[in-house]
Parts: structure tokens; C-alpha cells; sequence
């Protein structure tokens, strides 16, 4: 039998704010869907060249057939049922940008969407704010998530030791690792601000008061693309924090998130 | 826009909870967005952007103006882009020289202008960015009278608060008013420097799908507040008692009445 330490991970409002997060987000990305499927397709810029995307999910005759193209930097992919226009079973089709059941409303309802999408960004400002605060008054940023420069120095072990799936044991398992620390850092200071920054640059009303909303990522078109760009960056960094919560200890790191403590197998004790 | 509950942080952040958790246990079913306590509280958070702009913005801030160059080669027109009525026809036939726009409501002096009297008035050009509701951008130069200069010839009565412009098109193709576009905006936004109602559209008359003779640019806001086939504005203490009482055709219909997001 090997030794346990029950250690205090998580403050309350590192669980707390954790968990609004969450719902935040997935309620922003749903609605967001939705918001898009109104006009599924981007550009950069000002404004919309509506003959040059970078991107875009639409129908399109392929001989005698309408299929659904999603167009990304002039490559254009059959996504036909999946992005840009699907078939029902008795041969009508519709034309759409994502599938109905990942947006929120689940069906075509852009006002509906709107309403939910620009409350739950309130609560995701409110939330990040009192996340922020905390994270540097408390110094739970710089102690907790801040990598030092041997940890950097290191990160090539680190890398090798995750794709391996080896995660650290006893006394390292008291921090963060260095690759947790840095996708911690980028996604709470880099990519969900950079949500918000762009969020408010597609806003007419923010651009007349505040024009560098527009000059710092080149143009309100160019603000919607990155504002994608960035979701799905964030829908990526899930995908990956989801599979790792589930393979190094699924139950001890949700009790974690949720009470706050992590349990610790110390070496020694074996036979 | 009054007689909604006043939001506190606290209480914004519990009932975002509540919200929240409801979405979790239907499953984020589509029938939940329907409910009516559901949409009362998504909806506050209305009254928390326009208060939170209008506090963050000067009211005489002015939206982005482009440059020649910039100008869509192809600016979409949405909505009607048409007027299927015989009045507006007739109209329309003799290069609206017998329109008038009707200034009512409010106001101590009611004035009926013609297209002539209109481009009497000193004019403003301005090439903005026009902002849809679905996500594109248009960007178009416009030329028309700042609504202020109508605003101060009508001698707006103290008592106004918002201003109402009635369009001709039916959008709504219901046959009666019920289904006839329609918006309003308050005092901030009619004497807003770029309020204008234009009459030219990159150096053209107003062509009809973009909504001839006259369209209202209300360029901090998002498209669908800037009425086309403007007939008739109206100055108003309340728009409650208007139609579907929300104050514009897509507001009656679930859309923000301040669209500055």
C-alpha cells in the first residue's frame, strides 16, 4: 500500500468561478454557433467581401447535386449534412452554417440567440473580473501558475513525459506542471480576454468611443474572425483539459474542483 | 425602456445561477428559451449594455468615418428591398417629387417636407461602416439633413423622449400597420452629430432597395435601426402604446431595442 496526503488544492473561488466558467462558456459557444449560422461566413478587414471569405459554410451545385461547401482561404471541402447544408431524410434540404443541435437556441432563432449570448457574457466578465482580482491580489497567479525559468528550461521533458501519458507523482503533483501552468496562463490571460476584446470591437457603439477597438486587430470583420479563431481555440484547449482530467485521476480531480481536495500518492510504504 | 427591476451585481450573478442551472437541467432544451421567466431575466441584461455604453461613451462620440476607397462595391441590401403598394409606386414613378416627409407628434411646429426642401437643409456626408444584426459589414457613404436641424425647425417639445419613424414598406406582410416597419431611438442618438436622414447613397439618390426616397443612419447602432422608406416621424414620450410596444418591427419581434452591440 502506498502513503496518501490529502493536500488543499483548489480555493473556494478558484472552484467557484472554475464552475461559472464553465457554464459561461458553453452557453457563449452555443449561442455564439447561433449568432454565426446568421451569416456563416468571415473575412478580414472592415467590412465583408461577400466574393472573398476566409471562410465560409454554403451551398453549392456540384453537377446535378446542391451540396454544402465549407470554403476555408480559397480550399473548398464537401461538408454536405455536416456544415453549410443538410439533407433530411425526404430529400428537402436546408441551408445552415453549423448543425441545429449544438447551437442554443436548436433551431434558427439569431434574436434568441443574441439574448442568451449577451447575458452570459455579462456573467463571464463578472466572473473573470472577480477571477482576476483574486488571481492577483492573492498572488494564486504568480505562486500557483506563473512557470519559473528552470521550469521553462525543462519543458521539453515535460512535453515528452505528457505524450507519454506520465504525470507527476508525490511531491510534484503538489503544483502544476509546467505545460498546466502555461495552457492555464494563455487561456485565462490570453485567449478568453482576447474573447471579450473582440466581442466588444464587432460593437458599433463600443468602435465610436473607443476606435483602437478596431485598429488593434485591423477592422471589425477582422475582430469576428479572431473572435472564432479564438473560440475555437478555446473549444481545443477543453478537448485536450477534458481528456487529461479523465486520464490522470478523473474522480480526485473533480473532487478537487468541486471540495477543493486532491489526494497525493506518496512513494514509499511499497513492499 | 422603464419599469424594469434595477439590476445589482449580486443579484445579476445569482439569477445568472439560476439561469444556468435551469439551462443544465432541460438540457438546454429550445422550448426553455421560450419561457417566459427565462426570457425576462436573459433579457435584463439589455438594460445592463445600454446603461454600461452610455455610461462608457461620450454622447458625441462619433463612429468611424472611411475613406472613398473604402466604400463595398456591393452593399447588401436587407429586409425590403422593395415597397409593394400603390401609394409608394405612384411615388416612386415620378421620382417621389410629390413625397413628403411628415414631422409630427411632440412638437410645436409639425412640418411636411419635400424631397426638394430636404436637400435644402445643409447637408451632412459621412462614409460609414453599417453594422448588421447577422454579422457583415457594408461600408457606404451617405448624404442627407442631420435629423437635429428637423428636430430644432419642429421645435421638439420637452415632454419628447424618444422619436418614432414610420416606414412604408410590410415587412411583416400582414396587409394592415401591424406587419409595417418601424423604429425609434431617444434624444442621445436624434441629435447625435451623424443622425442624419439621407437621401443620397454614394453620390446616387437613394436607390429603393435601399430604401428611397429617405433612410435614417444611426451609425453607433446596429442595420435594422436605420429605417428606409421613412414616411412619417413622430415625437413621442412613450413608445409602449406603438404597435407591438417595444419600440421598432424586429424589437416587437425579440431584438435589443438599443442595438449598439
Amino acid at each position: 500500500m502506498s502513503r496518501q496526503e490529502v493536500i488543499y488544492r483548489h480555493s473556494s473561488t478558484v472552484r467557484v468561478t472554475h464552475w461559472v466558467n464553465v457554464v459561461a462558456l458553453l452557453v457563449l459557444l452555443m449561442s455564439g454557433l447561433q449568432i454565426f449560422n446568421a451569416h456563416p461566413a468571415l473575412y478580414f478587414g472592415s467590412k465583408s467581401n461577400f466574393d472573398d471569405p476566409v471562410m465560409a459554410m454554403r451551398p453549392m451545385k456540384h453537377g446535378e447535386e446542391i451540396v454544402g461547401v465549407t470554403t476555408i482561404a480559397g480550399w473548398n471541402i464537401d461538408t454536405t449534412n455536416l456544415f453549410g447544408l443538410a439533407y433530411s431524410p425526404d430529400g428537402d434540404y436546408e441551408v445552415r452554417g453549423f448543425p441545429w443541435s449544438v447551437t442554443l437556441p436548436g433551431h434558427r432563432d439569431l434574436s434568441t440567440g443574441r439574448r442568451w449570448h449577451f447575458f452570459f457574457a455579462w456573467l463571464f466578465v463578472i466572473n473573470g473580473l472577480a477571477y482576476l482580482i483574486y488571481g492577483f491580489a492573492s498572488g494564486h497567479l504568480s505562486k500557483d501558475l506563473a512557470p519559473s525559468g528552470s521550469e521553462l528550461k525543462h519543458i521539453g521533458g515535460s512535453i515528452w513525459e505528457h505524450l507519454r501519458l506520465r504525470f507527476p507523482q508525490g511531491e510534484d503533483a503538489k503544483r502544476y506542471n509546467v505545460l498546466q501552468k502555461l495552457a492555464y496562463l494563455i487561456v485565462a490571460l490570453v485567449l478568453l480576454p482576447l474573447m471579450l476584446a473582440t466581442g466588444l470591437a464587432m460593437s458599433p457603439g463600443m468602435d465610436a468611443g473607443y476606435p483602437f477597438l478596431l485598429e488593434i486587430f485591423g477592422g471589425r470583420q477582422s475582430a469576428r474572425t479572431i473572435h472564432f479563431i479564438a473560440a475555437s481555440g478555446i473549444v481545443l484547449f477543453v478537448v485536450v483539459h477534458l481528456a487529461l482530467v479523465l486520464i490522470s485521476g478523473v474522480w480526485n480531480n473533480l473532487r478537487s474542483m468541486i471540495t477543493g481536495r486532491y489526494v497525493i500518492k506518496l512513494p514509499g510504504g511499497q513492499p | 425602456m422603464s419599469g424594469r427591476p434595477k439590476l445589482d451585481r449580486r443579484g445579476f450573478l445569482t439569477r445568472g445561477l439560476a439561469v444556468a442551472s435551469a439551462a443544465l437541467l432541460g438540457g438546454c432544451d429550445s422550448e426553455l428559451s421560450y419561457q417566459p421567466w427565462l426570457r425576462h431575466i436573459l433579457d435584463s441584461a439589455e438594460a445592463l449594455t445600454r446603461v454600461a455604453q452610455r455610461t462608457l461613451l461620450s454622447p458625441t462620440a462619433l463612429a468611424r468615418e472611411y475613406s472613398e476607397a473604402d466604400i463595398s462595391k456591393d452593399f447588401k441590401a436587407n429586409g425590403s428591398t422593395d415597397v409593394d403598394d400603390d401609394d409608394y409606386r405612384s411615388l416612386a414613378a415620378n421620382g417621389f417629387a410629390d413625397w413628403k416627409l411628415k414631422v409630427d407628434g411632440l412638437v410645436a411646429q409639425p412640418l411636411e417636407l419635400s424631397l426638394a426642401e430636404l436637400r435644402a437643409v445643409p447637408s451632412r456626408t459621412q462614409i460609414t461602416r453599417h453594422d448588421c444584426v447577422e454579422g457583415w459589414s457594408c461600408i457606404g457613404k451617405w448624404t442627407g439633413v442631420p435629423l437635429k436641424a428637423l428636430l430644432d425647425k419642429a421645435e421638439l417639445k420637452p415632454s419628447a423622449r424618444y422619436l418614432v419613424f414610420y416606414c412604408a414598406d410590410d415587412l411583416g406582410e400582414t396587409g394592415n400597420d401591424d406587419g409595417k416597419y418601424y423604429e425609434s431611438i431617444g434624444l442621445i442618438d436624434a441629435f447625435h452629430p451623424q443622425t442624419i436622414l439621407a437621401y443620397e447613397m454614394n453620390g446616387a439618390p437613394l436607390s429603393i432597395p435601399h430604401g428611397a426616397p429617405l433612410r435614417l443612419r444611426v451609425e453607433r447602432q446596429l442595420g435594422y435601426k436605420m429605417a428606409k422608406y421613412v414616411m412619417r416621424i413622430e415625437a413621442v414620450d412613450e413608445i409602449a402604446g406603438i404597435r407591438g410596444g417595444r419600440g421598432g418591427f424586429w424589437e416587437d419581434r425579440g431584438y435589443e431595442w438599443y442595438a449598439g452591440i
